[in-house]
């Protein structure tokens, strides 16, 4: 297997973790916990594919994902910060709910307990076609997200807020910052980005499967948390932890390693960063707190 | 951030019982009356009558003996995840890896289940492996409750974390070690089986409702006696509402997080007891299917109170087997969506009701 094949297929396995991270970092740094990403995810996912199939368009596909991933980043945002409802609670409430909503409309919609219908994906082209085959925009997107996000936390007023909310909520109020407003900006804007790593996942397999993201979204929060909560680290973890898993995936059959070594890698690794044994990891400082 | 201040004035003594049953109780309907209009909306897009898929439920599930038997037999685990969450609420710590200690503690069990030879008499054998599955677990426990008294490490990432990292380690030992060849579980334990609810009343047969049901109980009253009758739960409930206050009363805010780590992970590690004694006398994987994540649920639901736990459990584990009554007429899905909208509405109005509940008691006063 070649070099490039195999980069292209970190790529592949990065792309959803890498718009998940994406996301989460900025609820995270507005001081709101990212739990629910697994469930923006698939929500992103579950609607791509509804779309795409009534349509026939990969990109309506697109434009349905970001939707149910905003529409759910929102429910989000409304009970953690209109409602101060607990942060943890809800995220995994929402991933609880969009399980449910998913197979429930999966038997509505396509009469299915397990997966939608075929869907059509991007059409190929770009300069990697041959090995990024039918991803269309999505990995291009993917690779952009970090440093897009990186920028509007860093080098952008709005940033500057979000920091400033996530780190002291008080302080930036008494400045005349929106705080409420900038964490449900935030909030919403992690459900899309979220979703459209779902998005990804489904028009790449071309088609929607029961909780096809399969602990993605924790992967992607793993990598917020290993990344300190830099967008630039934590998409750095991201392409890590996708390498890993590309070589669990070479190595199959091998029993050098048994696979499920190398699925812990990005937990065992995310639990010994929070220790603080590589570096002390130093959260929003009003990451969590209701008020 | 603009926040209300609250005025330093408590609600008045004479009325306090009062307010605070209020303050308990009020979350909890408010959710459910939320949730049924949820259902009732699901309900109507699946173009059925409501009054019909409620009946259905009931049927299913209390109207007949099998059903009340797998509704007792899902209340007995929920219980104990139930209860390992809400004592760690008690002691303001977010235990999430109940889904991962319940495994071990299953896997602890039917190990020790089939080290011993078959002739080791049950009143020998089941304490031994509730012993092994309350280690199992609370060994799973005692690893946030460290890291976060020791580094700071938040209990509710580690706990996440280690959920994978557990199951996975579980997964390999079984399939690797321990697997009956063409399956994903154990061979069946020698000894230390409990007896079925249908060895007693004919009419449960065919159910999974087992002995462990009272283990289950007990284990409510024992921790209801240990957070409101003993020191060490007193110390517990005073970290959990105000960590600081209770290190200046010269309790270690560390340890306490520690032992309510260890001691929730024990109580749901004691829960795989009910599938792995108590049911199918093997450890499979896979076999806690998200009891550990609806424990947080119940806890929720039940206010973090042992007697509340053990109603919630009943009402999300007639919840659980209801969808398979109600499949005929709505997918069974629909549960699951009414289950998450509960935990959620629970959620909101947990600090909502205390809002209006301070804003109305202002009025008055």
């Amino acid at each position: 297997m070649s070099v490039i094949a195999l980069l292209a297929q970190v790529l592949r396995i990065a792309v959803p973790y890498l718009f998940a991270a994406g996301g989460g970092v900025l609820a995270e740094r507005s001081g709101i916990v990212s739990l629910g990403l697994e469930g923006f995810m698939l929500s992103g996912a579950f609607c791509a594919a509804v779309g795409d199939y009534y349509s026939g368009s990969a990109w309506v596909g697109l434009l349905c994902g970001i939707l149910g991933g905003l529409l759910f980043g929102l429910l989000h945002a409304v009970a953690t910060i209109r409602y101060r409802a607990d942060q943890v609670v809800v995220g995994i409430a929402i991933n609880l709910l969009v399980i449910g909503l998913t197979r429930f409309f999966l038997r509505l919609a396509f009469d299915s307990s397990s997966n939608s219908p075929r869907i059509a994906g991007f059409e190929g082209g770009g300069p990697l076609s041959g090995w990024l085959a039918g991803a269309g925009p999505m990995i291009p997107l993917g690779l952009l997200v970090i440093p897009a996000v990186a920028w509007l936390v860093y080098r952008t007023p709005f940033g500057l807020r979000l920091r400033a909310v996530g780190e002291h909520p008080a302080a930036a109020d008494s400045l005349g910052v929106p705080v409420a407003r900038v964490r449900y900006v935030a909030v919403a804007l992690s459900g899309a980005l979220a979703a459209m790593g779902g998005v990804y996942l489904a028009l790449d397999q071309h088609q929607f499967t029961d909780q096809m993201t399969a602990g993605r979204g924790y992967i992607a929060l793993a990598a917020i948390i290993f990344g300190r909560w830099n967008p630039l680290r934590a998409g750095v973890a991201c392409l890590l932890f996708a390498g890993a898993e590309t070589l669990q995936i070479q190595m199959q059959g091998t029993q050098a390693i048994p696979s499920q070594f190398v699925s812990m890698i990005p937990y065992l690794l995310t639990i010994v960063a929070l220790a603080g044994v590589v570096g002390r990891a130093n959260p929003p400082a009003a990451l969590g707190k209701a008020e | 951030m603009t926040t209300t201040a609250l005025p330093a004035s408590e609600p008045r003594p004479r009325g306090a019982v009062r307010a605070a049953l209020e303050e308990t109780l009020l979350p909890p309907v408010v959710a459910l009356l939320i949730a049924l209009v949820i259902g009732d909306l699901l309900i109507l897009a699946f173009g059925q009558s409501p009054a019909a898929v409620y009946r259905l439920l009931l049927e299913g599930t209390w109207g007949n003996a099998y059903g009340l038997g797998q509704v007792l037999y899902k209340t007995t685990t929920l219980t104990f995840t139930g209860l390992a969450v809400a004592i760690g609420l008690r002691a303001g710590v977010f235990n999430i890896g109940a889904e991962s200690q319940l495994a071990a503690g299953g896997c602890a069990a039917a190990l020790v289940g089939l080290a011993l030879p078959a002739g080791v008499p049950g009143l020998l054998a089941v304490p031994l492996c509730i012993a092994a599955a309350a280690l199992g677990g609370g060994a799973v426990g005692a690893v946030p409750g460290v890291l976060k008294a020791k580094f700071g490490a938040h209990e509710v990432i580690v706990t996440i974390m280690l959920n994978f990292v557990v199951l996975a380690l579980l997964n390999w030992f079984v399939a690797s070690k321990l697997h009956v060849p063409e399956t994903l579980h154990t061979p069946e334990i020698h000894t230390g089986a409990v007896p079925r609810l249908s060895d007693a009343a004919a009419a449960f047969h065919g159910s999974a409702a087992n002995a462990t049901l009272a283990v289950a109980l007990l284990a409510a009253v024992a921790m209801g006696f240990y957070l409101f009758r003993t020191r060490r739960g007193y110390e517990l409930r005073a970290v959990g509402l105000q960590p600081d206050a209770a290190e200046y009363g010269g309790v270690s805010a560390g340890g306490v997080w520690i032992r309510a780590l260890m001691l929730s992970g024990a109580i749901a590690g004691v829960g795989g007891i009910n599938y792995v004694l108590g049911y199918k006398h093997y450890y499979e994987e896979g076999f806690a299917g998200g009891a550990g994540f609806l424990g947080i649920a119940v806890a929720l639901v039940g206010r973090n109170h042992p007697g509340g736990v053990v109603l919630a459990a009943l009402l999300f584990a007639t919840l659980s087997q209801g969808g398979l009554a109600i499949h005929a007429l709505v997918p069974k899905q629909m549960v699951e969506v009414f289950q998450a909208v509960v935990i959620l509405a629970v959620a909101v109005s947990v600090p909502e009701v205390r809002r209006v509940l301070l804003s109305a008691r202002r009025v008055q006063a």
